[in-house]
């Protein structure tokens, strides 16, 4: 025990000088860039507030992006260039094209599935008894790891042959009901599916959430109106509420389509990427950090950032129309 | 599924009131949260139990232990896991706590100075910033790995040298903090710029200048959006685990709790006894965070996705 404390006191002893470092490098700026006056003073304040998340910004997210579609150019160890090969390459490997079919299949149905499911959820919620320890329940999964949330149903898709007792619940549910179970995991297309439901699992609580509270706000008076003329069950929502929430219904989808894009940790941690489950985002890391090339783990990092540039676009119209509303 | 009545204290207000609603919300529910509760059940069940018979049985014979918990806390020369992970435990602490109140900080001060001290190109800076919230993290991982790792050099002239951090906490603090602010500052501009324009215009004509504005009017009043961002970022920097298996090595000394529970569950032969323990140790902060917070958390969600 006194060990584990001269070892992880320290640890600690870190965090305090840092976080207290931070802020008297911060008040110390401040004070500086205070005493400033006259024509100087606003252009200093604007380098101040903002300059520390511009340099941050541009040294972690801008340039290194610029610097991954060069290295995607360049050969494994990025010394020289090698034009398109590494693009190549991954459109013209058979496994690879399984990642990416794996990829178009997480992309197109999780967040349809998750979204459907978060507003069939968030409908029959509405003004039920006890609403909220529902939603709170769904929610939970939210705070949970992908990792965690992969082990806890990895007891769930759990199978031993047929010869020892069955322990997970799939496995025994399916035997009760008269059928044989199979090594989930290892059956492919099916282990990708059981993949997804755990996303599904996850994230649906938020999508619920957002579409409660759009749902919540829907004027009343507009659904009573339609609901006097003669409007209920699912022609009321067809026209009414749907339309009115369908907006966030969008970015919901939106979000959930880029989450499911570089999904990573699920995949990690259930298969390593193997049986015929791997996605972009697990090959990007397995190029990298397992067979050191990192050519064409930056060429699937650049294909990432494809498939989510029509969703920058529509986000970027979206924020611009309503500031012009605005 | 169309056969609605209308409840009589609120006529029409409804879309879905029959009980027919409510039971398949109940089943969704339960079906939601039985596999949390199997392996809540199962890290209190003995090896021999976990592997012989479903966590369901605990309900006929209830044979529960303490003993998973007490070895993957503390470690046991029985099980796969001989130090215990209370040192990974801590390192997630560790990591957490600057990862949240950096990026908070920076991006109150940035979504500030956009919303209020506006210059030529705010905006489209703005616009900029919010449209860096989609780009894959994977597009930054390889070139900040080696930016801490070697420093930064243009044609052999160093620009930067190495930073030495990598495998450091300073070199898991620094990319989480960069990776969060395109979110929060989002986020908090969005709150910042509905603060009253009377309140900064008095504060300015009173001599203020725009640091003490920040400090003693803008920062308390964003406290609601400061709390439901720090809660978000609290989650996703322990739940992560891509970027700490990259910029952490995989060691006692930096390694967070999630690093370490993903390589459990990879190891051949880990046993189960350890990994459904050494899952709820994981997830127990979250989810009391979450539970206890939930109402500024789902505001600070809205708050992003619905505006």
């Amino acid at each position: 025990m006194n060990s584990f404390f001269s070892t992880n006191l320290p640890k600690f002893g870190q965090v305090i000088i840092a976080i207290a470092g931070f802020f008297a490098v911060l008040l110390l700026i401040f004070y500086i860039a205070g005493k400033a006056n006259g024509r100087k003073q606003r252009p200093i304040a604007i380098i101040t507030l903002l300059g520390p998340a511009m340099v941050l910004l541009f040294a972690g997210l801008i340039i290194p992006a610029i610097q991954t579609i060069l290295f995607s150019f360049k050969d494994a160890n990025s010394v020289k260039f090698i034009g398109f090969r590494n693009y190549a390459w991954l459109f013209n490997n058979a496994d690879m094209r399984k990642v990416f079919f794996n990829t178009m299949l997480w992309i197109v149905i999780t967040p349809f599935a998750t979204t459907a499911l978060g507003l069939f959820l968030a409908i029959m919620l509405d003004r039920m008894k006890r609403e909220s320890l529902a939603k709170s329940l769904l929610f939970m999964p939210m705070a949970i790891s992908f990792v965690g949330a992969s082990v806890i149903w990895k007891f769930v898709y759990d199978y031993a042959v047929p010869s020892k007792p069955q322990t997970g619940l799939l496995s025994t549910i399916v035997r009760s009901l008269g059928f044989a179970p199979s090594n989930w995991i290892l059956t492919q297309p099916l282990n990708t599916f059981l993949l997804m439901i755990i996303f599904i699992w996850v994230q649906t609580g938020f999508a619920m959430v957002i579409l409660s509270a759009a749902i919540k706000a829907v004027p009343a008076d507009i659904v009573e109106a339609s609901a006097l003329d003669g409007a209920f069950g699912w022609r009321l929502f067809r026209w009414i509420t749907f339309p009115m929430v369908r907006s966030t219904f969008i970015v919901v989808l939106a979000t959930m389509l880029v989450t499911s894009l570089k999904l990573f940790d699920i995949v990690r941690t259930m298969t390593g990427g193997n049986f015929g489950t791997s996605v972009i985002s697990n090959e990007m890391y397995s190029e990298v950090f397992v067979r050191f090339d990192t050519g064409r783990g930056s060429a699937l990092a650049v294909i990432l950032f494809v498939f989510v540039t029509p969703i920058l676009v529509y986000n970027i119209r979206n924020l611009r129309r309503e500031r012009t509303i605005a | 599924m169309s056969t609605v009545k209308i409840a009589d204290a609120n006529p029409g207000r409804k879309l879905f009131s029959t009980k027919f609603a409510t039971s398949v919300v109940w089943i969704i529910t339960v079906f939601w949260t039985v596999p949390t509760f199997g392996l809540f059940a199962s890290s209190f069940r003995n090896k021999q139990d976990i592997f012989l018979s479903g966590w369901w049985n605990i309900f006929v014979a209830p044979n529960l232990t303490l003993g998973n918990y007490r070895a993957v806390l503390f470690g046991s020369s029985s099980s796969t896991l001989s130090d215990g992970v209370l040192p990974y435990l801590m390192n997630s602490i560790v990591i957490t706590i600057p990862a949240v109140i950096f990026p908070v900080m920076i991006a109150t001060m940035a979504a500030y100075c956009l919303a209020w001290v506006k210059f030529k190109g705010s905006d489209a800076l703005f616009f900029f910033i919010f449209a860096l919230q989609v780009v894959p993290i994977q597009m930054s991982l390889v070139p900040l790995l080696q930016l801490f790792t070697g420093g930064a050099h243009i044609g052999g002239v160093t620009i930067i040298p190495k930073l030495g951090i990598a495998g450091e906490f300073a070199g898991i603090w620094l990319p989480h903090t960069m990776f969060a602010l395109p979110l929060a500052i989002y986020l908090l501009h969005n709150f910042i710029a509905s603060l009253p324009r009377d309140l900064m215009e008095a504060a300015h004509v009173d001599g203020a200048n725009h640091f003490k504005v920040f400090r003693q009017i803008v920062i308390p009043l964003s406290i609601p959006a400061i709390a439901a961002f720090a809660i978000f970022q609290f989650l996703w920097v322990w739940n992560d685990l891509l970027v700490a298996l990259t910029f952490a090595s995989g060691t006692e000394e930096v390694a967070p709790i999630n690093v370490k529970l993903a390589s459990l569950v990879g190891q051949w032969g880990s046993g189960w006894e350890t990994l459904t323990a050494g899952a709820f140790v994981t997830i127990a902060i979250p989810l009391l965070v979450f539970f206890s917070l939930q109402r500024f958390f789902v505001r600070g969600l809205l708050a992003g996705s619905v505006k």
